[in-house]
């Protein structure tokens, strides 16, 4: 599923990044090449409705900074520029009425715990979260501890999980391709 | 350099405070002094202030002996910046005792005697708003006792029908497990792949 429908018998997908086998700079991709002829040709691009919503939603997660414990110094890393989540259209935002996606980084704690569904409750749809580390994944370290979640999927739910801890940056941005696999894969208008 | 000064001071405070001090330890490089606890304010107020010179608590907290009649040591680290030494003082308590409050002599006590109470359920009398300061609100039991078990009482999950997070008992998946290995029940018992070779020669 792609945002425009490729044109049938078309091969495309030859030129690939330059870590593909076989890469050659000097061959243009034939889908790209018959996109911008039929851009430059009508002036327009014909594709389905859910492919553009879904490709809208996936090129501008907007993230809210939940950092918990040190899961979000891995989270912070991930936005700085060697990893970079800006250029899938990631923004951190202070506000959860600004976000999309939540990422739970680090240990949820039974006093957050009311205070982290507060947040998801005023996030707008669609909504996504996604659990980083063990300890929000299941309660980790602190699975047996007096005062801690086990897992954050306890109090709101949990679209990718993201094993690790911490999860490294790298880690973390696999999981947040995995995301928007998953908005691709079951992209709806519907609240 | 340091043991000297410390071995010096310990010989001050014996002279100082006499019947007031109980019992004076030097291990590790390091003294620990336990005193009396009605005196613990006089104690302080004292070691502040010249010739002792301590300016700063460096640290507050308890520990719990529970086999001990009285089982609580309230443990206070102080440090003198212009003598570069450090000193530990211990005073003995139980749950219903109160023990004075540092909070007159060294300010920071305050948060500190807060944590030492919300962990160990130790009181301290003349502190101006002793409550809670690290578990959760309507938190039950003191966590860091050795009676308190470990996972708790309750736990917190979101209700879906009530529209928000409610408490319940504990329910574990699975119980918690100890790996000891060097326990001679809980060891290694099979002779490893290799070893029998090594016997036959």
């Amino acid at each position: 599923m792609g945002v425009i429908v490729p044109p049938k018998g078309l091969d495309y997908g030859q030129a690939g990044r330059s870590t593909v086998e076989g890469y050659d700079p000097a061959v243009h991709d034939k889908f790209f090449e018959a996109v911008s002829a039929e851009l430059n040709d009508k002036g327009f691009l014909v594709a389905s409705a859910d492919d553009v919503i879904t490709w809208a939603r996936t090129g501008s997660l907007m993230w809210m900074t939940f950092g918990l414990a040190c899961c979000a110094v891995e989270m912070m890393q991930a936005s700085m520029p060697r990893y970079d989540m800006e250029r899938f259209g990631m923004a951190p935002r202070a506000s959860p009425r600004q976000s999309d996606l939540m990422i739970v980084a680090g240990t949820l704690t039974n006093k957050m715990a009311p205070a982290l569904r507060k947040v998801y409750d005023q996030m707008p749809d669609p909504r996504y979260v996604l659990s980083m580390g063990s300890c929000a994944n299941g309660g980790g370290y602190y699975h047996y501890s007096y005062s801690v979640v086990r897992g954050c999927d306890r109090v709101v739910p949990v679209d990718v999980y993201v094993p690790g801890c911490p999860p490294s940056a790298e880690a973390l941005i696999y999981g947040l391709l995995q995301l928007q696999k998953k908005i691709r894969r079951n992209g709806n208008i519907r609240r | 350099m340091s043991e000297e000064k410390l071995l010096n001071l310990a010989e001050k405070l014996k002279a100082d405070f006499k019947d007031g001090l109980i019992e004076s330890v030097f291990a590790f490089g390091e003294l620990t002094v336990t005193f009396a606890r009605e005196r613990l304010i006089e104690v302080l107020t004292k070691l502040k202030a010249s010739p002792y010179n301590f300016q700063q608590l460096i640290d507050l907290t308890g520990v719990d002996y529970p086999k001990r009649e009285r089982r609580f040591d309230v443990v206070y680290h102080l440090l003198s910046m212009t003598q570069n030494i450090r000193l530990r003082i211990k005073v003995e308590t139980d749950e219903t005792v109160p023990v004075a409050s540092a909070r007159d002599v060294y300010p920071n006590a305050d948060w500190y005697e807060r944590e030492a109470f919300d962990m160990y359920g130790i009181l301290f009398s003349g502190h101006p708003d002793l409550r809670r300061i690290l578990t959760d609100y309507g938190f039950e039991g003191h966590p860091l006792r050795k009676d308190f078990p470990m996972t708790g009482y309750v736990e917190v999950r979101y209700d879906d029908e009530q529209k928000r997070v409610v408490y319940e008992p504990v329910k574990l998946m699975q119980e918690y497990r100890k790996f000891d290995f060097l326990s001679p029940w809980e060891g290694a018992q099979y002779v490893l792949p290799g070893d029998e070779k090594a016997q036959q020669k």
